[in-house]
């Protein structure tokens, strides 16, 4: 087996991003999922920040993924706060019946 | 050597499963429970490279309030009779050709990335704070978070304050018929609106509130 380098942990991140993304478009249930692939994207992000740090000895990457976390960390909460309103309001989350700016 | 090899691809096999997943898998509890096997498995991948502060704390942020917020709200929402089957079968060809084709393109624009870039040979580094190995990796992270980002650390603070302001004013609820305490009020009355004289005749009461 070859060694484990910088390359692996970027395919895997790169691997991560596009389920994200795909998982972004493909959803038809509710937009819960759509939530959990953004933090999948933004997990993969953070795998890239961490490995280039630990590839470049320095502690910079590290930094700014507490940051992501951070960022990652309150959109969630305000986006689950919206899902919560919207429900109140119409009852539903399902992907389909969300088109009121018929976009 | 052969030990880093074996655990990196177990744990990234059990990431990308866990991955694909969150997002085919029909009960969105199954789901917030696959996305908190992503976070551990990545959480195990950064202390094996050495960022074990940053695995730990994807483990206290992700797990431990992240995919429980998830969860709370999937519990809360009732979210598993909201399928409807026709609906499903009508948009999801036609999510499936433009969803494939646009992570096909990006996957293999990763890859390019990924496989065709290379340092020049004269590359150094730009920062002046390099990894110290002797001390730990959470003395370090402090070292350089409390001294040179500072200013950025105390702007995320703020992030999270005013996100958590929005979220609770999002979903706060004003009951009707409940009476509140209003310090505004309160504090606003004075004596000529509260108090009043009144010549009281003998033998008669006294009318208030007219």
């Amino acid at each position: 087996m070859n060694d484990i380098g910088l390359g692996h942990y970027l395919t895997l991140a790169a691997i991560i991003f596009t389920i994200g993304v795909v998982g972004v478009f493909l959803n038809r249930k509710n937009i819960i999922i759509i939530l959990m692939s953004i933090e999948l994207i933004l997990l993969a992000v953070n795998i890239n920040l961490v490995s280039f740090s630990i590839y470049l000895q320095d502690l910079v990457g590290q930094v700014f993924t507490m940051f992501i976390l951070t960022v990652a960390a309150a959109e969630a909460a305000v986006g689950l706060a919206i899902i919560v309103v919207y429900y109140k309001n119409k009852g539903s989350i399902h992907v389909e019946q969300i088109s009121s700016l018929k976009g | 050597m052969l030990a880093h090899s074996l655990f990196f691809y177990f744990f990234s096999t059990i990431t990308v499963f866990s991955a694909v997943m969150v997002t085919v898998s029909r009960n969105t509890v199954y789901s917030v429970f696959f996305l908190i096997l992503v976070f551990i498995s990545v959480s195990i991948l950064f202390i094996m490279i050495g960022a074990e502060f940053l695995g730990m704390i994807m483990l206290i942020v992700y797990v431990g309030a992240v995919a429980v917020l998830f969860l709370f709200v999937v519990m809360m929402l009732n979210v598993t009779e909201q399928i409807t089957k026709r609906s499903i079968k009508k948009g999801l060809i036609n999510n499936i050709s433009v969803g494939s084709v646009v992570g096909i393109i990006i996957f293999l624009e990763l890859l390019v990335a990924v496989g065709g870039w290379k340092y020049k040979s004269n590359f150094a580094p730009f920062s002046s704070s390099e990894l110290d190995l002797s001390v730990s990796n959470t003395h370090a992270l402090g070292n350089i978070l409390y001294t040179d980002y500072i200013h950025l650390f105390q702007i995320s603070g703020m992030i999270l304050l005013v996100s958590m302001i929005g979220a609770i004013t999002l979903t706060f609820k004003k009951k009707e018929n409940v009476k509140r305490q209003n310090y505004f009020d309160q504090i606003k009355r004075e004596k000529e609106s509260a108090v009043s004289l009144v010549e009281v005749k003998s033998g008669e009461g006294v009318k208030i509130d007219e």
